[in-house]
């Protein structure tokens, strides 16, 4: 059963091959068997699961159930979930039982699917390999020497290893689309707006945005249908109505224009990967779309941009991590500046203190026009580069990584070098389009990823893409070697 | 490179965050270093005339009828905290 994609199981679940408790119950000893391997896992929430999993075959049973009844799913440890601890990777929320669901939790509860547990990620979404966790890194199932990515690394890692067959991942610079293409699934960060943002611990505010990962296009879309749409406690949220992602997958892409952006396909490009990427070109040529080249021609400062923004905005939101209302407390305070500063010093790891310090300081006086307001200045011309290139063509493609997954502690001594993982995918975040990212082969056995990057609130035809891609390739239904071993 | 021990105590305080003095003090203070250097790029771009983007949608805040909706959960949300009494989180004393 974990060899199934998401779309899969819903059939076999609606045709009665298998029922909810049989299949929650092989995942979670999956889990169980596999999970110290790769510690995508941060919390299992079995029982309730069990009771989620008889719930769903009653609704079946009562003629009531829907595409995602009875499919078990994980949420990343960034959402709140009533009554389940809920630590945001960190020793700060390590004793925090959220007291509320996001609304992601409840329009996937709603929807019937089974919640297995709250997986694994970079402390407060801030990384790119999944090792600042508290709870240790995650390790690739590709190659257990690899990071799977980050911050999303648990929610792709469980995914890839067959734990479950959708997760739920956040993305501020790329947390989604880059750990997916490290993992080799497909995963996709909607246009901001498009997925409340209620309930999810924020990093970036500007940035921040929720969305799925699974095998494929398919179970991606079935998954954003439900995740998808406005909610009035969220002020970010937007009111267009939820086209139906599902049935936009077949349509045909004969004619569809897609830009090449030359400054992704520059220096510090693996050859590689870069060969892979051209491979897909040829597959989706085949199915019809036209390629022409374009210019993003202040890509280049995208990544200057995005640490000066979101490090600005985190020392804005963690300042609530205070040890006072709920959180870790440090023992024995002096006084209540004593409190502060040491329930936040032991509290948080090294990367959230240099984020909230860097931030600190690019808002600091004499220093917030230099920094903060100009990066909001760059951040509009990066934006403006996007509009301009949406009106040559409909969809823009390019690699999601400069190179496969490195290996654990390659880049943790030199913070510069972590943050240029992010190089292809941190622009669209800047500019708040939807971007996805979707297997398009390997380089040194490990997965390699293609991404699409689409106009606002264009996620159908960005699914459509990769759905028509994953029609012609295999690459989404590789199984690590893991498997094998297990 | 603007930061020295001075600048990191300073920077530190405003943001309430204890930085251990050695060996951590160190290690931020190059990591720091490293990153404005990164960051300084932004200075080469000709923004004149551009406006600074805070939100990448054009938004208003959204306005709702002036009632009541949320619950009152102060029990459960005081259950969160390490030290409460009588309804109210405790601090250390503020006023000597």
């Amino acid at each position: 059963m974990y060899t199934k994609t998401l779309s899969e199981l819903s059939e076999g679940l609606k045709k009665g091959e298998f029922s909810s408790e049989e299949l929650t119950t092989a995942s979670l000893t999956r889990i169980q068997q596999l999970d110290t391997t790769l510690n995508s896992f941060i919390t299992i929430t079995k029982e309730s699961a069990i009771t989620e999993a008889r719930l769903a075959d009653e609704k079946r049973r009562k003629g009531d159930a829907g595409p995602l009844t009875g499919i078990p799913i994980a949420h990343k440890d960034i959402f709140c979930t009533e009554g389940i601890k809920t630590s945001c990777g960190s020793k700060m929320l390590d004793n925090f039982i959220s007291p509320y669901d996001a609304t992601v939790v409840t329009k996937l509860k709603e929807a019937g699917t089974v919640l297995l547990g709250k997986t694994n990620m970079d402390e407060f979404a801030m990384g790119s390999s999944n090792e600042t966790s508290f709870y240790g890194p995650v390790y690739n199932p590709w190659d257990i020497k690899a990071v799977p990515g980050g911050s999303s690394g648990g929610s792709t890692a469980a995914v890839a290893a067959g734990f479950v067959s959708g997760a739920t991942g956040t993305d501020t610079g790329g947390s989604i689309r880059q750990p997916a293409a490290l993992c080799g699934v497909t995963g996709i960060k909607p246009t901001y707006g498009r997925v409340s943002r209620y309930g999810m611990i924020a990093f970036a505010s500007s940035l921040d945005q929720a969305g799925p990962i699974a095998k494929t296009a398919e179970d991606c879309a079935l998954l954003l249908q439900t995740m998808a749409g406005l909610d009035v406690k969220d002020s970010t949220s937007i009111d267009k109505p939820v086209p139906n992602y599902s049935e936009m997958l077949t349509q045909s892409i004969k004619g569809l224009k897609i830009g090449l952006p030359k400054e992704f396909f520059g220096e510090g490009l693996n050859p590689n990967v870069h060969a892979t990427v051209q491979e897909a070109i040829k597959v989706l040529e085949k199915r019809g779309a036209i390629f022409k080249d374009i210019h993003l021609p202040n890509s280049g400062l995208a990544i200057p941009t995005y640490y000066v923004i979101a490090p600005a905005e985190c020392s804005s939101n963690l300042s609530r991590f205070d040890g006072v209302r709920f959180g870790y407390q440090c023992k024995n305070p002096k006084n209540l500046e004593d409190l502060y500063k040491r329930s936040r010093g032991e509290g948080f790891g090294a990367e959230v203190k240099r984020r909230i310090l860097i931030g600190t300081y690019v808002l600091s006086a004499g220093y917030y026009d230099a920094y903060y307001l100009q990066a909001q200045k760059v951040r509009k011309l990066i934006t403006q580069d996007f509009k301009q290139a949406f009106q040559e063509v409909d969809v823009i493609l390019g690699p999601t990584t400069p190179t496969p997954a490195f290996n654990l502690g390659e880049k943790t001594t030199d913070p510069v070098s972590m943050y240029l993982c992010d190089i292809y995918t941190i622009s669209v975040n800047l500019a708040g389009l939807p971007g996805l990212s979707m297997p398009a082969g390997f380089v040194d056995n490990r997965p390699v990823g293609v991404q699409l990057i689409g106009n606002y609130f264009d996620e159908g035809r960005l699914l459509n893409v990769a759905h028509q891609f994953q029609q012609e390739t295999d690459w989404h239904k590789k199984l690590p070697p893991f498997e094998i071993q297990s | 490179m603007p930061f020295n021990r001075e600048a990191i105590e300073h920077i530190a305080h405003l943001a309430r965050l204890g930085v251990e003095s050695n060996p951590e003090a160190a290690s931020i203070q190059e990591d720091l270093n490293r990153i404005v250097a990164m960051v300084d790029q932004i200075s080469s771009a000709n923004t004149d005339g551009i406006d600074p983007m805070a939100h990448p949608l054009k938004v208003a805040q959204r306005l709702r009828p002036d009632v009541v909706t949320e619950p009152n959960q102060r029990d459960t949300l005081l259950a969160l905290a390490t030290k409460t009494e009588a309804g109210l989180f405790l601090v250390p004393q503020v006023i000597e």
